[in-house]
C-alpha cells in the first residue's frame, strides 16, 4: 500500500498538469468557438438571422396593388390575370419603398410578349404561340393587344369569352392581326 | 439647425449598415406585406416547392430575376436557379440531348424542329432544399447547413471556399462566388419567405410552374397539389430527402 501512495507528488504533478490542459482547452474553446454555434445545431445560429438580412429586390404583388388596384381590376377574368406585376415590369422593390425613387419602365411589348409566347417546340402544345415576325411584322404587340387582358383582337373586353378559347394554340391569331 | 446629434447618429448608422439600395428595400419591407417579419418563427415552417413541368414555357423569368434578387454573378456564368431544355428521341430516355444556353437567362432560341420524332421540354433546376444533405455533411466547419424550417443555408462569414460540399451536391446546384472566394447556392429567398413573400422565381413565373409551398401550414395549397398530382423528386435513389416536387417529370430528366 505505502509502495502505492509513497511518492504522492507524482501524482500531483500529474493531476496539475492535466488541470492545466483542461483549462487551457476550455479557454481555447471559448476563444475559437464563435457565438451561438451549436445553439440549432452543427452551425452557427447567427448564420440564420445573416441569411434574412438580404435586401428585398421584388416588392411583391401585395405591396404593388396597394396603389395601383386599377390593374387586377383591368386584368380580372383575363388570360394574364395570374400573372404578378413584377413578372413583367422587373424588381420594383425600390419602387414600392419610395414611389419618387424609381419609376416603372414600360417594357417593350416585341421583346417581352416573344420571351413567352415566340413559338418553340420545347413549350407545352396548348400554350399560346406564334411566329412573331410571321405574326406582326415588327408591330408591337401592344398595337392589337391589351398586356394586361389580351384577348385576341376584335374580342377583346367581351367578357362572354371563355378562358378556354382564348387559351387554345392559335387563339390569338384568329382575330387577324396580321 | 434642426438636426439633433441623435437624428445624425441613426441617420449616418443607419447608411452605414444598409448601403443605398438595401436601405431604400428595407424601408420597403417595412412598408408592405412583410410587417409579420418579427413574428416568423422557425418551428412552424417547414418550406418546399412544387415543379409542374408541363407549365414550364423556358421564358428564363426565373433565372433573371433570381440574379437580380440575390446577387448572382452575371458572367462567367453562375445559378443559383436555371432552366434545362430536354430533346429526347421517341422512347429513347437513356440519351436525351440537353441545352441550357447561358441557363435560359436569355430564353432559348428555337433549334428544333416540330415532328422530328422528338419530344421537348423545359425543366426549371434550383437546390432541391434536401432534408439529408449531402452537402451538409460533408462540410468540415458547419458553414452549411439544414435550419430548422427546411431549408439549406450557406454561412458565408465561415465558409472556407474548400469546395468539398460543390462535389457532394448530386443536383449541381453549388458555385464557388469568385469576388468571395465562398460557396453560393439557393437559399430559397429565405430572406423573403420569412417575411411573408414568396421566393423571386415564384414571384415572376408567369404560368406558375414553380410554387413555394410550407408543409407544416395545413391551409397551403401544395398540400392539395401533392395528393392530385403524381409527383417526383430528382435522383430518388440518391435518399437525399429533396423537399422539390416534379409534377410531369420524364424519365430521361437527370
Amino acid at each position: 500500500m505505502s509502495a502505492l501512495f509513497g511518492h504522492k507528488e507524482h501524482l500531483v504533478r500529474m493531476a496539475a498538469l492535466f488541470g492545466v490542459g483542461v483549462v487551457a482547452f476550455l479557454i481555447l474553446q471559448a476563444l475559437l468557438v464563435p457565438k451561438g454555434f451549436g445553439v440549432y445545431g452543427h452551425y452557427r445560429a447567427g448564420a440564420l438571422e445573416e441569411n434574412r438580412a438580404r435586401p428585398i429586390a421584388f416588392a411583391g404583388r401585395a405591396a404593388c396593388v396597394e396603389c395601383h388596384s386599377d390593374v387586377p381590376e383591368a386584368a380580372k377574368g383575363g388570360r394574364h390575370a395570374g400573372i404578378r406585376c413584377e413578372a413583367c415590369h422587373g424588381p420594383l422593390g425600390a419602387h414600392a419603398g419610395d414611389p419618387t425613387e424609381k419609376k416603372a419602365v414600360r417594357p417593350d411589348s416585341k421583346v417581352l410578349c416573344a420571351r413567352c409566347h415566340a413559338a418553340n417546340v420545347a413549350r407545352p402544345a396548348r400554350f399560346p404561340q406564334v411566329d412573331p415576325a410571321e405574326h406582326s411584322g415588327g408591330e408591337a404587340c401592344t398595337t392589337c393587344h391589351k398586356a394586361h387582358n389580351p384577348l385576341a383582337p376584335g374580342q377583346a373586353g367581351q367578357p362572354g369569352l371563355a378562358p378556354g378559347q382564348a387559351g387554345q394554340p392559335g387563339g390569338m391569331e384568329t382575330g387577324g392581326a396580321k | 439647425m434642426n438636426h439633433d446629434r441623435r437624428d445624425f447618429l441613426a441617420r449616418s448608422g443607419k447608411l452605414l449598415l444598409l448601403t443605398g439600395a438595401a436601405q431604400v428595400a428595407f424601408e420597403a419591407v417595412l412598408r408592405g406585406e412583410p410587417e409579420s417579419a418579427p413574428n416568423y418563427r422557425t418551428t412552424d415552417h417547414w418550406w418546399a416547392m412544387t415543379i409542374d413541368v408541363e407549365k414550364c414555357i423556358g421564358c428564363g423569368n426565373c433565372v433573371r430575376a433570381c440574379k437580380e434578387e440575390n446577387d448572382v454573378p452575371r458572367e462567367p456564368f453562375f445559378f443559383r436557379t436555371w432552366v434545362e431544355r430536354y430533346h429526347v428521341p421517341e422512347g429513347d430516355i437513356e440519351h436525351p440531348e440537353v441545352d441550357s444556353p447561358n441557363g435560359g437567362y436569355d430564353g432559348f432560341p428555337e433549334k428544333y424542329r416540330s415532328g422530328d420524332g422528338a419530344k421537348s421540354f423545359f425543366v426549371p433546376k434550383l437546390c432541391n432544399q434536401c432534408a439529408h444533405s449531402p452537402c451538409v455533411q460533408v462540410c468540415p466547419v458547419g458553414a452549411t447547413f439544414e435550419s430548422p424550417d427546411g431549408v439549406v443555408l450557406v454561412d458565408r462569414t465561415y465558409c472556407l471556399g474548400c469546395r468539398y460540399c460543390v462535389q457532394a451536391c448530386p443536383y449541381g446546384c453549388r458555385f464557388i462566388d469568385p469576388r468571395t472566394e465562398t460557396v453560393d447556392k439557393c437559399s430559397l429567398c429565405y430572406h423573403r419567405i420569412t417575411k411573408g413573400l414568396t421566393t423571386a422565381c415564384c414571384e415572376t413565373c408567369p404560368t406558375e410552374a414553380r410554387v413555394l409551398g410550407d408543409l407544416k401550414n395545413p391551409k397551403d395549397p401544395i398540400h392539395e397539389f401533392l395528393r392530385t398530382h403524381k409527383v417526383q423528386v430528382l435522383k430518388p435513389q440518391m435518399a437525399t430527402g429533396s423537399k422539390t416536387y416534379y409534377n410531369g417529370l420524364d424519365g430521361s430528366v437527370r
